[in-house]
């Protein structure tokens, strides 16, 4: 066997990773890159042309994930990672785009985004990195955050209520809901690839540590603690109802599948209803 | 530069009789803009509503935004998906456009932004005219980098310039702004749309080499990188990070140092191509006359009457305001006794008149807050005094 054949001397991501720009940024104990290689696997597993494939990533430490794929990855502003992606898309429908970012670039500066792209079921799929706090930065207080935990600017913990990222996903009106953790990579994996299989907007939520910053300040340990605590406390639960998948600080994980239903996307009725309306006249876009 | 004809779904042949706002998004549609991203705002909503009754017909996507903020980012992305955007807004949306209006330059997107001007500041005279834009247009996005900005004065010429816009930001890469204004964007004139096989517009820049060999922000010997879309297989890279030509993020001085100068030089080295000004008796002029938009039709009738006094009055309209024609007003400095530049803003275009002139000739500004056209009265006051 030659030495460059080796299982130890190749990284089995290596056809979908720019090797060129590894070593990534992340730190030691960070979730990011185990969704990453989730990712990579529901890619393989579920057989797309990779050609057609394309990242949009906003701005965050998950914002970085567009930098490493080696698809067509854009790395864009914060917060308009998903306005970007509704762009892309339109304009080349045969693309299955998804969008990888953070809670803080999705959910916070970019919440209006995401609502409005989950209303119109655009066909995007969204992964997020939820690490409950803006990392990059140094570790400032997020709309994820659970009241009470610690974070650089609520040095005497953090009382704002937070949102529940699958609640408010399927009221804005996703037809593919997950949350997992980054403990149950094999789940990841599997939603993922229902996911990029199913048309339509979908958010896969992915609970994951940050040592360096939220479980530091936190006194929560290193990254295996964290994943103790996903172990303890998280429950899956398939579809159970999204109104009561609240996180408080150090509590109980419901995790699982929430949403998955039918619904035409942004294209299916767009030229659907043109088609109803103008009938001959109509210019079917994208087909 | 590659020049192409058009496709002929988009033009709308024949003489019309519509507002400055229709015009626009007919020259965008004839300019092969097939995709619309767009947030309502006055005064400038007609030509998002005009593209989404046109662009069924036509065949493209047109879609409402929730923000501006969403719209360009749409119009970013859409770019990459490999279609011509536009958009169109006004002071408000224009603010808010413009983060991401310093990612299309670096990223070097090709795209369209008419700004129909208002009164502001803020919310200001959402039904009322202004040019206080200007400046913003040029300097709006933090960081250094050109854009380019052009200012039609008449229905026909936002469908022309609009046309224009689309040949500029494919040729240089770059955002291009249609600066009018709202009493332009409303006035009904006459507009010529020519048959389709009389219109050429310029091609995207494609990459056309090996895959494996694409480099996204090499330049080519124009000083121009290539462009491809995604999907297509060169699996690239691109970002908003000071970056290589691999379009790779390097966050360090020596990189810096390669791409600022490059996004300014692109520009403002093709100046002279750029640059549309129209002249008219600066041959012996003393006084010169520098307007743009709707105040230079304004301005005609202070030129006149001047003229009838015996001041030797030459005028000078900027069809290009950004880059701005630095050369000639350099040149008309040497020669004249004065420059009057009227304008609906406390003060913009004049500091650049200053600027060029450098002290050989005086400007004289001739300034309105907004709201209303000037008083042809208060112009010809002005030249009267640059003229004793």
């Amino acid at each position: 066997m030659k030495k460059e054949d080796r299982l130890e001397s190749k990284n089995p991501m290596e056809g979908f990773l720019r090797m060129d720009r590894i070593p990534h940024i992340w730190c030691p104990g960070c979730g990011i890159g185990t969704v990453v290689t989730s990712f990579t696997e529901a890619l393989k597993k579920s057989k797309l042309d990779l050609d057609k494939v394309a990242v949009v990533s906003g701005i965050g430490c998950t914002g970085r994930v567009a930098g490493y794929v080696k698809l067509d990855s854009f790395h864009t502003t914060h917060g308009r990672a998903v306005p970007f992606a509704t762009g892309l898309k339109l304009a080349n429908p045969d693309l299955k785009v998804v969008v990888f970012s953070g809670d803080g670039d999705i959910f916070g500066i970019g919440g209006n985004h995401f609502i409005h792209a989950a209303r119109r079921n655009m066909d995007i799929l969204i992964i997020c990195v939820n690490n409950f706090n803006y990392a990059m930065t140094g570790g400032q207080v997020a709309a994820t955050t659970p009241m009470e935990a610690n974070a650089s600017t609520a040095p005497y913990g953090n009382f704002e209520f937070a949102f529940s990222l699958p609640y408010l996903a399927e009221a804005a009106g996703a037809t593919y809901v997950a949350r997992w953790t980054s403990l149950h990579l094999r789940r990841v994996t599997k939603s993922i690839q229902e996911a990029l299989a199913k048309p339509g907007f979908s958010l896969i939520e992915v609970i994951t540590p940050c040592v360096t910053l939220y479980a530091r300040r936190n006194r929560l340990g290193d990254g295996l603690n964290l994943l103790k605590y996903y172990y303890d406390k998280s429950v899956i639960e398939h579809g159970a109802d999204t109104r009561t998948l609240d996180i408080s600080y150090q509590g109980k994980l419901v995790v699982g599948k929430f949403v998955d239903k039918e619904k035409p996307t942004f294209l299916d009725r767009m030229n659907e209803h043109m088609t109803k309306i103008l009938g001959d006249k109509y210019v079917k876009y994208g087909e | 530069m590659k020049k192409v004809k058009v496709d002929p779904k988009g033009v709308l042949t024949g003489s019309h009789y519509i507002d400055g706002d229709y015009a626009i998004a007919e020259g965008g549609l004839a300019a092969g803009c097939r995709f619309f991203a767009g947030y309502p705002i006055t005064p400038s909503t007609e030509t998002a509503e005009r593209f989404s009754e046109r662009i069924p017909h036509v065949g493209g996507v047109f879609i409402q935004m929730e923000d501006e903020l969403g719209s360009i980012a749409a119009m970013i992305g859409a770019v990459w998906g490999g279609k011509k955007t536009m958009t169109v807004t006004s002071g408000p949306g224009f603010s808010l456009m413009m983060e991401n209006i310093g990612l299309a330059c670096m990223m070097e997107i090709p795209l369209v932004i008419a700004n129909v001007q208002r009164g502001g500041p803020s919310t200001g005279l959402p039904t009322l005219t202004g040019q206080q834009d200007m400046m913003q247009a040029k300097w709006g996005s933090h960081g250094d980098y050109e854009i380019i900005a052009l200012s039609p004065d008449s229905p026909q010429e936002c469908f022309d310039l609009t046309i224009e816009a689309f040949n500029l930001s494919e040729t240089y890469r770059v955002p291009v702004f249609v600066m009018t204004d709202e009493c332009v964007g409303h006035m009904h004139e006459k507009v010529v749309i020519p048959p389709a096989e009389e219109i050429e517009v310029v091609e995207r820049k494609w990459y056309e080499g090996p895959k494996d060999k694409y480099l996204p922000y090499k330049l080519d010997k124009d000083g121009i990188p290539f462009m491809v879309k995604a999907g297509d297989g060169y699996r690239f890279h691109t970002t908003g990070l000071t970056r290589d030509e691999r379009g790779y993020p390097v966050i360090n001085a020596e990189c810096q140092s390669v791409v600022v100068p490059h996004l300014v030089d692109k520009i403002i080295n093709n100046a002279d191509k750029i640059i549309m000004l129209e002249e008219d008796e600066i041959d012996g002029a003393e006084i010169v006359v520098i307007s743009y938009g709707i105040t230079s039709r304004v301005a005609i009738r202070a030129v006149q009457q001047a003229r009838k006094a015996g001041i030797k009055v030459g005028t000078l309209r900027l069809k290009t305001v950004w880059p701005f024609p630095e050369k000639r007003i350099k040149q008309l400095a040497r020669k004249i006794k004065a420059f009057v530049v009227p304008e609906i803003n406390y003060g913009q275009i004049v500091l650049e008149v200053e600027r060029c002139a450098a002290g050989k000739a005086p400007a004289f500004h001739v300034p309105h807050c907004g709201g209303w056209v000037h008083d042809p009265n208060d112009i010809l006051k002005v030249i009267k005094e640059a003229a004793k």
